[in-house]
């Protein structure tokens, strides 16, 4: 299957696989967080003033750490996550899929300015379709990754069916695909299921309904045992 | 076994740790006890591992993928001590790092004292050289801030005559940290950057001191610059070779590829880096409060401008001897 998902080994031997966010969703969230940024300092320059000589010290002070540290203290701090990455359900971590620590978060974001150049994160956008992972400069030199936050989705129910045996033997790839298939029913159109459904050859030849037929299978591989009794 | 059976037998240790992560992942002071989170930790990956084998749907495996995925993060996340960690780099972490690091903090140092020393001496024979580095606006300016009619703003351009110490403080760190972050980080580009923006600022502070010491402004302006000068200078160095370390990673990687020098000297330099940081920020303190100070005499500003180059040179040879 061609995705971007980049597989990562854990110490028990397992591969995690993490789905790599690319350049639209990473500019999108950086634009957020600008805006955001744009909101406090006008915030902050209207509070402070009123506060005269003290306040404009106290603005060049906070405008300092806007400008170099809020994207650590966000991904440190809060899950690797600024909030216009919270936005567009990306974060940041590091890509052998720990957190990301102060380290990385500092070295990714003080590289930053070598991203930017020549203008416009020029080389950090070459840097993003030049790997397979999307990292800009950054990135590579930290050991980080952002991927999506692989929100929980609500589990799809095989549609409701009498189970059925399907009528020779069928290998592993071949049920997978079949409950795969029922998993995605209700959001195809029926007639792309009969399609989809007939692809099966000798599974469903000879059935009236194939789509339904194949659902009903599903049901028996996947073990239910309501109807069966 | 079928994928049913296989959830039925399951589902309340996988229940269990996914609980346990939903209490866990607000912060760490709720985090309910975890006698059992590294043993349901190891299952779920087994159970992940056979959910795969056995081409279970789709929807099972993710949920398994995500549920690992979330407790590998605790499992294997850094641990943080802050304020302990930041203690122990002050006290023995960035001069170690400055002395492993010395061949480069040489390099850097050359590349910016040379042309600085230099400049300063080749405008007092010709003084017509300043024009090759500054132009003529820049010079009236800092004419203007340490000519000794002026004293009583000293260091300050026409805009800053009525700007508090406070908010020259919050300009200076906003500035200068700045440019130690920028030096350090145009290091990626092969290390030319950092070279640029090093020896450029040498032949600068070079011009406008010599400049300044030639037209005979030499009170005002050494017993301003003498006090953070220890600072802000060594700090400029060291952001450069933090800088040189990145550029060097591409240039020279060993039998590493490039990709894993630089991540490797990536985090080597960093070392250099928060302690430049901090101490552009104690210069920018000393240039805001104490070297505007008119009211002291330029003999103990002298003296304690010197006693805090001998303190900073000290620190960097003598400091973190000892293991931590």
């Amino acid at each position: 299957m061609i995705d971007t998902l980049r597989a990562v080994q854990t110490p028990e031997g397992i591969d995690l696989h993490l789905p790599v966010a690319g350049l639209v969703s990473r500019a999108l969230a950086w634009l957020i967080d600008i805006l955001i940024r744009g909101v406090i300092y006008t915030g902050l320059g209207f509070g402070l003033l009123f506060l005269g000589e003290t306040g404009k010290g106290l603005f060049l002070l906070a405008a300092f750490v806007m400008e170099w540290f809020y994207p650590v203290l966000f991904e440190v701090l809060r899950n690797g996550q600024t909030p216009g990455k919270r936005a567009y359900g990306i974060r940041v971590i590091n890509d052998d899929g720990t957190p990301i620590g102060w380290s990385a978060s500092l070295i990714r974001n003080l590289l930053r300015v070598a991203d930017f150049l020549p203008l416009l994160y020029g080389f950090g956008i070459a840097s993003m379709m030049l790997n397979r992972d999307f990292k800009r400069l950054g990135d590579l030199a930290a050991g980080t990754v952002v991927v999506y936050q692989d929100a929980a989705r609500k589990e799809p129910s095989l549609p409701a069916a009498r189970p059925i045996r399907p009528s020779f033997a069928l290998n592993q790839a071949e049920q997978q695909a079949i409950i795969a298939f029922a998993e995605r029913t209700p959001g195809l159109t029926p007639e792309r299921c009969e399609e989809l459904a007939g692809l099966t050859g000798p599974l469903v030849t000879g059935r009236p309904e194939p789509a339904e037929t194949l659902c009903a299978m599903a049901r028996w591989l996947s073990g239910d045992s309501e109807g069966r009794a | 076994m079928k994928q049913e059976q296989f959830i039925a037998a399951h589902e309340a240790d996988w229940r269990r740790l996914e609980a346990w992560l939903a209490t866990t992942a607000a912060d760490d002071s709720t985090r309910a006890p975890a006698e059992e989170f590294a043993a349901l930790y190891r299952e779920a990956c087994q159970q992940l591992a056979l959910a795969r084998a056995r081409l279970y749907s789709r929807h099972l495996i993710n949920r398994l993928d995500r549920l690992v995925l979330q407790a590998h993060q605790i499992l294997y996340g850094e641990r943080r001590h802050l304020m302990k960690d930041i203690a122990t780099y002050i006290v023995h972490g960035f001069p170690a790092a400055v002395r492993s690091q010395w061949r480069l903090v040489l390099v850097a140092a050359l590349l910016f004292y040379v042309p600085l020393v230099g400049m300063l001496t080749v405008i007092q024979m010709d003084p017509d050289m300043v024009y090759t580095v500054l132009d003529g606006d820049t010079l009236r300016q800092l004419e203007y801030m340490y000519d000794p009619d002026n004293r009583e703003s000293v260091g300050r351009d026409r805009d800053r005559q009525s700007d508090s110490d406070l908010m020259m403080f919050g300009f200076y760190v906003k500035n200068n940290t700045g440019i130690g972050f920028r030096t350090f980080a145009s290091g990626l580009l092969f290390g030319i950057g950092t070279l640029l923006v090093v020896l450029f600022n040498g032949l600068y502070i070079g011009a406008a001191a010599g400049h300044l010491t030639q037209l005979g402004y030499t009170e005002t302006f050494w017993s301003f610059v003498v006090g953070h000068s220890a600072l802000e200078l060594n700090a400029i160095v060291l952001s450069g070779a933090a800088g040189l370390r990145l550029g060097l990673a591409l240039l020279s990687p060993g039998r590493r590829t490039r990709l894993r020098a630089l991540r490797e000297e990536s985090r080597i330099a960093l070392q250099l880096v928060y302690g430049a940081a901090g101490m552009f920020i104690l210069a920018a303190m000393v240039e805001a409060f104490w070297s505007p100070a008119t009211w002291l005499p330029a003999t103990s500003k002298y003296v304690a401008g010197g006693a805090l180059w001998l303190a900073v040179l000290a620190y960097f040879v003598f400091g973190g001897r000892r293991a931590p």
